[in-house]
């Protein structure tokens, strides 16, 4: 009896999939791939930037869509597994047959998927990958973020140059290759200038206490602190810092960008810096109008990533605009053409590597505001 | 068929190449999952299921086995690149071997100790591989190894072959093999020695029999095969990350071993479907609720099929006096 | 020297969780021979319960507040290793071994993946219902208020446990049934009411743990469970699993052992140093440092 129940439940199951697999076509919508962790380890980012591309796609199918169809956005999960991200974008492509795809915020799984988005001729926008192999895969593959080598010099001149520190300790993240490219740019930089690292220590995402790697830190003395991490971590380190009696400022990068920096660190995060694609307290009417308008949708502050997945679907949708036609060939030469483009984390241009080319700001921790300090132009 | 693996190999490809032409690559790279996933459960299943031991590092014989055969595809070529998928077949073989060396390294001390604590010894060591792979510049470290030659088209007379076909076909010889392999093995002297072992270890000492070596023997084979499936995975994806073979990887693998029942050939076969399977059978569900509920799924019926079916779907009980059945 | 005694310090106070957490793992191994998997995330619920309970009640910080959020979790912990031990458990009571074990990842998985469900994947921040201040210093280095209440409070849970177990009557039948659960049985002991109570116990040192955690490192997620969980687990096979002292020692030297790899040898390999310690101790004693190798019956 009990055999039966289980194969009929299995049964039912494969006729669900193979049933989905052969949905028709829906000749009023346009169906956009997005990839992304939403659950597991990474969950909490995946799903910032799924906010974000949500409220693009909204926004524009208010308004009417795309030469008169809706936009749909197929979201799958990939449990922040590089496998995964494998294979469901083979299933976005081959399956749900998008015409362009959104995702990765990790370039590790960015890289897992791009060399099937560029075989199938898919356009692929990633947020937040910001590791520079990532768009050398192929000519299909776009980004409209930063790329480490830039961010890194960002910091470092940053530090040298306005804060007048010489003596820089790193505190990295050696499960994320984010953290991994940053100090390495970071450091390549620094050394150039005439700095010095005085101390190189590593923790892994999802470590909770520090206290080892800031101890022997501060034996050396250091001037400011590099931790190129997300928020989900630095905030502890401040907290933790600040107890060892560490007082020189923390450097980050943009994985700082969250309401969540300031929730967790609280008094000891305030006074560090961080690079940045724009500041929250920017008067420009757009990052007003999208922090407004994912306030009301949401309910919560927009952090970094969400801005970044907002974005990388106002490009996509744009280039859409712009297109003669909705085949993923004429998606990707209107993508590639982006050109002084005004987005909520600045105004973009792409290059001839497909990598966004725009300023950077340093901010200031101040509570839950970001101060505006400086800006640093390519 | 079950006693010809030539026969099986065949009506294999066959099937390989009905697939071809009737699905799509999505379908087709989680054929090939299952395929990877079927060698890693009836590897451990040698161990687990036939030995009685308890191993939770199989996702780092897995791992050594990949980034081998990858690092090996990155710097030698043997075959052109038409016949491109025998290299492939070569450096599997290698990266097995190494998985299995790094089996007899972490098996000879470990497999006197009993029970549970194999499982921590494992563990321990599938931990060190990630995080020794996590730090190596050379293969990637954290960014991942990308950019890995696989599996390539074919055209003859102006029919496509996808790489599914070469990939499938390496998959079907290996798989074929790790059956074989396992099924005489268990069938032979040295198998009925197995068992002996896992019912009880006690009396095979007592009856002269080295169990430690046995034991030895059969983790060594199981990392070789487990290797073996890494080199698989590592060419048909061309990715490698060091987060893929974590914790959770091996313990998938023991998931499968007990879920099909251990010691049954068939069972893990069946619940390396299952478990690959169930998760992107439940994908249309989240498209059509929009809340990811795939993986709560999968874990309650996990937990079901465990109370309901407790010696997993083909296992045969673990009383004593009964014959284990392979097949 | 002031760097070597922070490195002490902080090896301790982590290692003093560790052991919390441990205590849960070892327990229930006693009794069923089962390495309870569930449990890391039956820690993390406990963080959870005393979160939403401060918020809930609006508690301000002071000692009162404390012991109430300390009181739902353990309760709440409690209640939920119960339902998990009746109706997971409990049916494969007479299965293999391995069975119960997949059970246990099982509800491991449901919790976290409902966990990320329920209460969101995002990072939340833990009350501080304790003022985390530096109370006195020895030669530059602080000790503080969070430190020596997770020291206090789990010593006094350690001493009341050994109470427990060797002075009471449900103690000496949980004794006996970690024995020999059959004969147990045959001499009267209501066993699977004595298991329940070992889950009950267990689970709420898991609830003390995660309040203690929560204030220590004030940012509590669904996931939260994994690696610290992991960490303990193999400090209560390190301890030599089943002895409830060797928990306590294995926690000890498993934070300190990483707290020292991570200041003398390498942050980048720490996870790696610390395992490679922990197998080298194993092959030299199998049963752990204070365990007792059992002899096989013929």
């Amino acid at each position: 009896m009990m055999d039966n129940l289980i194969r009929f439940v299995l049964v039912t199951m494969l006729s669900l999939a193979f049933l989905t697999g052969c949905q028709k076509e829906n000749a009023n919508e346009i169906l956009i791939g997005q990839f992304g962790s939403l659950t597991g380890n990474e969950a909490t980012f995946g799903i910032s930037t799924d906010k974000g591309i949500q409220l693009a796609i909204e926004e524009i199918n208010k308004v009417g869509g795309i030469k008169g169809k809706i936009l749909k956005v197929i979201t799958l999960d990939d449990q922040g597994k590089a496998e995964e991200a494998a294979q469901v974008v083979t299933r976005l492509i081959t399956q749900n047959k998008v015409v362009a795809l959104l995702g990765e915020v990790a370039s590790s799984r960015s890289l897992a998927a791009a060399p099937i988005a560029q075989q199938n001729q898919i356009p692929m926008i990633t947020p937040s990958s910001t590791n520079p192999k990532v768009t050398e895969i192929g000519d299909y593959i776009f980004r409209v973020c930063f790329i480490d080598p830039f961010q890194g010099t960002v910091m470092a001149k940053f530090a040298i140059e306005n804060l007048a520190a010489k003596k820089i300790a790193v505190l990295r993240d050696v499960k994320s290759d984010y953290s991994v490219g940053l100090a390495n740019f970071f450091t390549e930089t620094l050394v150039k200038m005439g700095g010095e690292i005085v101390a190189d220590v590593s923790y892994q995402g999802g470590d909770v206490d520090f206290k080892a790697q800031l101890t022997e830190i501060k034996g050396k003395n250091p001037d400011a602190i590099f931790v190129p991490g997300y928020y989900t971590e630095v905030g502890l380190i401040a907290r933790q810092a600040r107890q060892l009696d560490i007082t020189v400022p923390l450097l980050g990068g943009d994985g700082w960008d969250s309401s969540k920096l300031s929730e967790i660190g609280q008094d000891s995060i305030n006074g560090s810096y961080f690079s940045n694609h724009y500041t929250n307290e920017s008067q420009e009417p757009m990052v007003q109008d999208f922090i407004n308008k994912f306030k009301a949708k949401f309910n919560e502050t927009p952090d970094g990533l969400a801005a970044m997945g907002y974005d990388a679907a106002k490009v996509l949708i744009a280039a859409m605009q712009n297109a003669a036609n909705l085949t993923p060939k004429s998606i990707r030469d209107e993508i590639a053409k982006t050109k002084d483009f005004q987005m909520v984390t600045g105004k973009i241009s792409l290059d001839e590597q497909r990598n966004a080319v725009k300023s950077a700001v340093v901010v200031k921790v101040d509570g839950p505001n970001f101060k505006y300090v400086t800006t640093v132009n390519p | 068929m079950i006693k010809r693996p030539l026969l099986t190999f065949l009506a294999l490809l066959v099937v390989g190449l009905a697939f071809e032409f009737s699905v799509n690559a999505y379908i087709q790279l989680t054929i090939i999952y299952v395929c990877v996933n079927m060698i890693l459960a009836m590897s451990l299943n040698l161990v687990s299921g036939y030995t009685g031991q308890f191993s939770l590092g199989h996702a780092g014989f897995m791992a050594i086995g990949a980034y081998v055969s990858a690092f090996l595809a990155f710097h030698f070529t043997i075959f052109p690149e038409s016949l491109n998928f025998l290299n492939f077949i070569i450096f599997g073989l290698i990266a097995g071997m190494v998985s299995g060396f790094a089996g007899w390294l972490v098996g000879t001390p470990s497999l006197r100790l009993k029970g549970d604590y194999l499982a921590i010894v494992t563990l321990g060591f599938g931990e060190i591989i990630r995080v020794v792979l996590l730090n190596l510049e050379t293969v990637g470290g954290a960014r991942g190894y990308y950019g890995i030659p696989g599996f390539v088209n074919y055209t003859f007379a102006g029919i496509t072959l996808s790489r599914f076909v070469s990939g499938f076909g390496v998959s079907a010889f290996w798989l074929v093999i790790t059956f074989f392999l396992i099924y005489r093995l268990v069938y032979s002297s040295h198998g009925r020695v197995l068992i002996s072992v896992k019912e009880d270890e006690v009396a095979s000492e007592a009856m002269g029999i080295n169990v430690t070596r046995m034991k030895v023997w059969a983790f060594v084979i199981s990392s070789f095969l487990a290797g073996i499936a890494g080199s698989l995975f590592a060419h048909y994806t061309n990715y490698l990350n060091p987060s893929t073979f974590s914790f959770n990887q091996s313990v998938n693998v023991v998931i499968m071993v007990v879920l099909g029942g251990m010691g049954s050939l068939t069972g893990s076969i069946v619940a390396a479907i299952i478990v690959t399977l169930l998760p992107e059978l439940l994908r249309p569900l989240q498209e059509i609720t929009g809340v990811d509920l795939r993986m709560v799924i999968y874990s309650f019926s996990l937990i079901l099929l465990m109370i309901l079916k407790p010696n997993g779907l083909f296992g045969q009980g673990l009383g004593h006096g009964k014959k284990s059945k392979a097949a | 020297m002031q760097e070597l005694l922070q490195h002490i310090i902080n090896g301790i106070g982590l290692g003093s969780i560790y052991a919390l957490i441990a205590l849960g793992y070892t327990m229930v191994y006693g009794v069923l021979n089962l390495i309870n998997f569930a449990h890391s995330d039956v820690y993390m619920m406990g963080a959870f319960a005393a979160y939403y309970t401060q918020r809930f009640l609006n508690l301000k910080p002071g000692l009162m507040s404390f012991l109430i959020i300390i009181l739902a979790a353990m309760m709440f912990c409690s209640i939920l290793a119960l339902t998990i031990e009746r109706f997971a458990y409990r049916p494969l009571r007479k299965a293999p071994k391995l069975n119960i074990l997949i059970t246990a990842i099982g509800v491991s998985l449901f919790l976290e993946f409902s966990g990320q469900l329920i209460f969101g994947a995002d990072p939340k921040l833990f009350p501080s219902v304790i003022e985390d201040v530096g109370l006195f210093s020895i030669i530059g280095v602080r000790f503080r208020t969070i430190d020596l209440a997770i020291l206090a409070v789990g010593f006094l849970s350690m001493i009341v446990l050994r109470y427990i177990i060797v002075y009471t009557k449900t103690g000496r039948a949980m004794r006996a049934v970690s024995e020999n659960t059959k004969v147990a049985g045959l001499m009267g002991i209501p066993v699977n009411r004595i298991i329940a109570i070992t889950f009950v116990i267990g689970s709420s040192l898991a609830g003390i743990g995660s309040v203690l955690v929560g204030l220590k490192y004030p940012k509590i997620e669904p996931l939260m469970g994994m690696l610290i969980g992991l960490k303990a687990f193999v400090a209560a096979v390190l301890g030599g699993i089943g002895s409830i002292p060797g928990a306590v020692l294995g926690g000890i030297i498993m934070g300190l052992s990483e707290e020292m790899v991570v200041g003398y040898l390498s942050s980048t390999y720490r996870d790696a140093l610390s395992f490679g310690i922990l197998i080298i101790i194993l092959v030299v004693r199998p049963a752990g440092l204070l365990g007792k190798s059992s002899v096989d019956k013929v």
